[in-house]
């Protein structure tokens, strides 16, 4: 293939956001770069010539193709309030960021295992659910996508989409039906050695390395992980990559079978029919995001206005139609074209979901897992 | 012959000369100085001195519950050391690897563009070697990931049928990355010292009997010593704390202590190990680089003297 073609692609492919947003962007600080950009771009615009009575702008704090700029543009219409998006590339790095402080961020999108922690360490304080109307947990499809934005009885942050890890496979070349973890490692080590990618994040690899034997994707267990990591050092030699970033590798054709979350998943397939996304039978991740608001919001009056209008089922069916996540707001779900509810990828089976666990913060940030993975990698 | 050797000693003494009696300088303001140097000053308080303090104070430290830093005195996280072994090692040994090829590869290309290039071509031969940086270095790795991917070289190369080979996630690829990313950085440092060399000692050293080789040896090597010293030192340095081409290039399957870093401070969030990491590979860096200039500097000044 002409590599100047291909270049052209890859960029492309970047600005429509293909290519993995958090672990691209994660891992290549890219970020950054991108939240200056998305600064100075707004910028340019002429500013609205009144500011209402929730201030000029407010902060979001978000993830890349993760908001449709026109919801947001429609926010600063109606409100003279202009929001200003700022773009992060790891869960890790926001959390980072936050915990250092002084971050003048209004609001932020903060993903399952790390509300635990922001509460812990006093960072988000409990909503003010009478200023967000649009929050109505009786529409929801089902109440395991918002708990964990509840932590003692007290709601800190209101459910905003969500998504599963599950595998990738190119049915092209893999013609045996795939349904589990455990075919997923046997068959990555026998019949497709060589041609396999996992994720280059503990939560996932390991997770998915104990599903294997049926244990919790969550498990801290001593004997459990060490069992985990004989797996995926037997493994090792047989992978393509560990990597976060592996569409690359799955529209070549170098890897057949990649650890995926739901949103590459959906990029392959609409490009690649050939390449179909299975939910493990044993079980696995399942994610959720949420919007929250930072104890030293400055400007909180208008972080409320605008999650609540980011909620409204007329706007969030507009970011959904952006970003590609499933919701669970029944509101919105009724909005949304029936092929897209349709879609197995996007929405799979409610008993596919059953056995899926959300990350807990202490898997996420125990040393005995890092000190597996690191063992994997240099293995 | 006579004149030109007589022109070259002529030359020796004026150089030493010149050293050894400056000409006398105007006077400046006694303030004028310090003021220059305020900006770098603050520069490498705060950017370089402050933070080496507060990555020596972590490494003593504890990971908190929640990950982080949480002040303690213990030397735990120096003693752990041993567990990122394999990713100093791949470091170390992938580091110099690096660090020769582009002096093998980068001195010729700088001594064509020096000496050998005719000087209106220079220019754009010069431009050519710069015109990759204007792309972000990131999206260049990205291209050689499709390069190196199943459809690039490998597809080129079964076409013409040879037997299928994996290119990309291997340490030939990483290797492959840092060649084509450091290999300017070792050329212009080399150019701008071979370009300075003066032309006629060499012709002087032909005079005077020596072979091409062994000008090359006893003049122009020499003479571009602080050019090979520079791009080596710059190369070296920034390949041991590099991150994004064993990720990308290498598919995370060469560890590099730069990853090891990135995953203890963002994923695990054990700032005091990463710390006590970061400080390995300053102490292993301090030495190695002091080691290397002293032999570097003392080789050097006695060919030149010899010369």
């Amino acid at each position: 293939m002409d590599p100047r073609k291909e270049f052209l692609r890859q960029l492309r492919r970047y600005q429509k956001g293909s290519i993995s947003r958090r672990h691209f962007l994660g891992v290549t600080g890219l970020g950054t770069a991108v939240a200056v950009m998305a600064q100075a771009v707004p910028g340019l615009r002429p500013r609205p010539a009144f500011a209402g009575d929730l201030g000029d702008k407010v902060a979001l704090t978000s993830w890349p193709n993760y908001h449709d700029q026109k919801d947001l543009d429609a926010f600063g219409d109606k409100t003279g309030c202009k929001v200003e998006l700022t773009v992060f590339g790891s869960n890790e790095e926001m959390y980072a960021k936050l915990k250092a402080g002084g971050t003048g961020w209004d609001a932020f999108v903060p993903t399952n295992y790390t509300i635990e922690n922001y509460v812990k360490d006093g960072i988000i304080d409990p909503l003010d659910l009478a200023q967000i109307p649009n929050y109505d947990p009786s529409q929801y499809t089902d109440l395991r996508f918002t708990k964990p934005g509840t932590i003692d009885g007290k709601v800190y942050a209101v459910h905003k989409d969500w998504g599963t890890t599950g595998y990738c496979v190119n049915t092209k070349t893999v013609t045996e039906k795939m349904s589990t973890w455990k075919e997923f490692w046997d068959l990555l080590r026998t019949k497709y050695s060589g041609k396999a990618t996992v994720h280059d994040y503990q939560l996932t690899t390991i997770g998915n390395a104990l599903k294997y034997y049926g244990y919790s994707f969550n498990s801290n267990d001593e004997k459990e992980l060490g069992e985990a990591e004989k797996l995926l050092l037997d493994a090792k030699p047989h992978l393509f990559g560990i990597t976060s970033d592996y569409q690359p590798a799955m529209r070549n054709g170098d890897a057949v079978l990649a650890v995926a979350w739901t949103g590459d998943a959906k990029q392959l397939h609409k490009d690649l029919p050939e390449i179909i996304y299975v939910i493990g039978k044993e079980g696995g991740e399942i994610w959720s995001d949420f919007y929250a608001i930072p104890k030293e919001a400055p400007n909180k009056k208008a972080a409320y206005a605008l999650i609540n209008f980011l909620l409204e089922p007329d706007i969030n069916k507009n970011e959904v139609l952006f970003h590609g996540y499933p919701v669970a707001d029944k509101r919105v779900l009724a909005l949304l074209p029936p092929d897209m509810l349709k879609d197995e990828i996007m929405f799979p089976a409610a008993e596919a979901l059953t056995p899926l666990e959300f990350g807990a913060a202490a898997t996420l940030t125990n040393p005995a897992r890092a000190e597996i993975m690191a063992r994997f990698k240099s293995a | 012959m006579l004149g030109t050797g007589a022109f070259f000693f002529d030359r020796i003494d004026s150089l030493t000369a010149e050293t050894a009696n400056p000409k006398p300088r105007p006077e400046r303001s006694r303030w004028l100085t310090p003021l220059l140097m305020a900006p770098s000053a603050l520069w490498f308080l705060f950017l370089l001195v402050l933070p080496l303090c507060v990555v020596v104070v972590y490494s003593f430290g504890e990971r908190a519950q929640t990950g982080g830093y949480q002040a303690a005195f213990t030397f735990a996280n120096y003693l752990n050391l041993p567990a990122r072994l394999t990713a100093f090692k791949n470091t170390l040994t992938l580091a110099p690897a690096g660090t020769l090829i582009c002096l093998l590869a980068g001195y010729p290309l700088a001594y064509f563009l020096a000496v050998k290039v005719k000087p209106k071509n220079r220019l754009l031969l010069m431009i050519l070697v710069i015109v990759p940086f204007w792309t972000s270095f990131l999206i260049r790795t990205y291209a050689w990931m499709f390069i190196l991917g199943g459809r690039g070289l490998p597809a080129l190369l079964e076409f013409f049928g040879l037997p299928h080979i994996q290119m990309i996630n291997t340490q030939a690829a990483v290797l492959v990355g840092i060649i084509y990313g450091y290999l300017p950085l070792m050329v212009f440092p080399i150019y701008v010292s071979l370009e300075k060399l003066d032309k006629r000692l060499l012709e002087a050293s032909d005079d005077l009997g020596a072979t091409p080789f062994g000008t090359f040896r006893q003049v122009t090597l020499p003479l571009s010593a602080p050019g090979v010293i520079t791009g080596c030192m710059l190369v070296f340095i920034l390949l041991m704390g590099e991150y994004l081409i064993p990720q990308m290039l290498g598919g995370g399957k060469v560890f590099f202590i730069g990853n090891a870093l990135v995953d203890l401070f963002l994923q695990s969030l054990n700032w005091p190990f990463g710390s006590a990491c970061a400080m390995g590979l300053v102490i292993i860096m301090v030495v190695t680089v002091s080691v290397y200039l002293k032999a570097t500097r003392g080789s050097g000044q006695r060919d030149v003297s010899l010369m």
